[in-house]
């Protein structure tokens, strides 16, 4: 299968999980509102105006994989409806294609949920976002975001259709995604200035996300085949 | 439709029969099992009565002859698990065995990575003052030991033997790309952030003769335990996989019975 072929259909698939989302509203209704009270509680939790400024950069995200989770429980409900991902496998539609459509919905919603964290955390948090910061904080977000939604992806389509998928997922993704938490909260740190932390030090960390990105786009799309042809 | 259907009780019938005789022991065993309790009772002599104590961390340091095999174990185990999947994968027969010694083997590396993390917060409580450092080799060792007990999670999904092969072998190679990740970011981010607040324990060290000797057999008591448990947990499973094939025989003959009374 020719690589635009695979796009065109990818693009199909995500605009296919788009719509869902935009006729359902579950990122907007119930997803956006949980990151937010996450946000709310960590204030209650660590009571004290510097300290919540100081780790602002990590809570936004950890927010971020806690509603991963619920998005890619999500994305892959609604396949388990009406055995649609099953439909889909019979009908000969390739796995790499639905990996990188499911992907790109998934990197799609994300982005918004992370820029909505951002804004709570300089609303809420009192977090600064100087501006020479927004490109490196932007480059941050986009392969964070990468990233993840490959992971998720990924992980979403082995527990898919699994009694007990969620509870098996947080602990499948979380330790996993732990360099992209690391990664994404240091390069955070440094465009928001959080701590004195200066701008040029966040720059290695894209390197990382880069890398983990690509590492798992390519490994998410070659293990998804087998993965889904298994899952029932 | 009698002659089909006795053929899998009296299949499954001569198999109990065979497997209880047989157990999971085996002559090459037996002498294994010997060889690891003599060692391991070296290791006892060696460890807590022959080698002497540190200058510095003084009785403590006897904790290293565990620590140190164990940990050396763990990532045996692993290399074990990844190499056994790729091998499942990879083949053309996708033998049963692999897997079968790949979850052996992560079971076993699970056990000895939590040993690890024992053994060294105690020592590290000793030592430093504190049970756990944010150092890059601890964090990469936690995050390891939650990783494969997700796998283990990921092999008692269900489905057939061979669903469970696949899927576990893939995550199993998964594994291969998430932990030098890992471990490089965790890396990067205490070099980057913080002087590394542990002291390597091998820097300047002068380890004593028979220290060394006690560390050495102490891994080799150790691997003979490893892969005695892998041949021994490896037929377990080898028999659960039976007793599960039995099970769905016998549903099948009850259903087939249903079907023509």
């Amino acid at each position: 299968m020719t690589t635009a072929r695979r796009w065109r259909i990818a693009r199909l698939m995500a605009a296919k999980d788009l719509r869902i989302e935009w006729h359902s509203k579950v990122l907007v209704n119930q997803v956006l509102p949980f990151a937010g009270v996450t946000m709310v509680m960590f204030a209650f939790a660590l009571d004290a105006t510097n300290v919540l400024e100081r780790v602002a950069p990590g809570l936004i995200w950890l927010a971020t994989l806690f509603s991963l989770l619920l998005l890619v429980q999500r994305s892959f409900a609604v396949e388990g409806d009406d055995g649609a991902l099953d439909a889909l496998r019979v009908a000969g539609v390739d796995p790499i294609a639905i990996f990188w459509g499911k992907s790109l919905a998934l990197a799609a919603q994300l982005a918004v949920l992370e820029i909505a964290l951002v804004i709570a955390a300089v609303l809420l948090y009192g977090a600064d976002l100087p501006l020479g910061g927004v490109v490196l904080l932007v480059t941050t977000l986009v392969a964070a975001t990468c990233g993840l939604a490959c992971v998720g992806t990924l992980y979403g389509g082995l527990t898919a259709g699994f009694s007990g998928r969620e509870t098996l997922l947080p602990l499948l993704v979380l330790p996993v995604v732990a360099p992209v938490l690391i990664g994404a909260t240091r390069a955070v740190e440094s465009a928001l200035g959080t701590g004195g932390v200066a701008l040029s030090e966040g720059w290695p960390w894209i390197g990382l996300l880069a890398v983990f990105a690509v590492a798992f786009a390519v490994g998410g799309a070659l293990a998804f085949g087998p993965l889904i042809e298994e899952s029932n | 439709m009698t002659t089909t259907s006795s053929t899998p009780t009296d299949q499954t019938a001569v198999d109990t029969s065979s497997v209880r005789r047989r157990g999971t022991g085996t002559a090459a065993t037996r002498a294994l099992g010997i060889a690891t309790v003599v060692t391991m009772a070296w290791l006892i002599a060696f460890g807590l009565a022959f080698s002497p104590a540190d200058r510095d961390q003084e009785d403590a340091v006897r904790i290293l002859y565990v620590h140190v095999p164990t940990v050396w174990l763990a990532y045996l185990a692993f290399v074990v698990t990844a190499a056994c999947s790729a091998s499942y994968l990879f083949t053309k027969k996708h033998s049963l065995g692999f897997d079968r010694f790949a979850g052996a083997s992560a079971e076993i590396g699970v056990v000895f990575m939590a040993l690890t993390l024992a053994t060294g917060m105690l020592w590290g409580r000793i030592t430093w003052g504190h049970y756990w450092q944010w150092d890059a080799r601890l964090t990469t060792t936690a995050l390891l030991f939650v990783s494969y007990v997700g796998y283990l999670a990921v092999r008692g999904l269900g489905g057939s033997h061979h669903q469970r092969a696949k899927r576990s072998a893939i995550v199993g190679l998964l594994a291969v790309i998430e932990i030098p990740l890992v471990h490089f970011s965790v890396e990067m981010w205490r070099s980057l952030h913080q002087n590394a607040s542990v002291t390597d324990p091998t820097k300047d060290v002068k380890i004593d003769g028979l220290m060394l000797f006690s560390l050495f057999v102490g891994v080799v008591a150790f691997t003979l335990l490893y892969v005695w448990l892998l041949l021994h947990r490896s037929r377990a499973l080898a028999m659960q996989d039976q007793i599960d094939d039995r099970g769905l025989d016998l549903a099948l003959e009850a259903r087939r019975i249903e079907g023509t009374t």
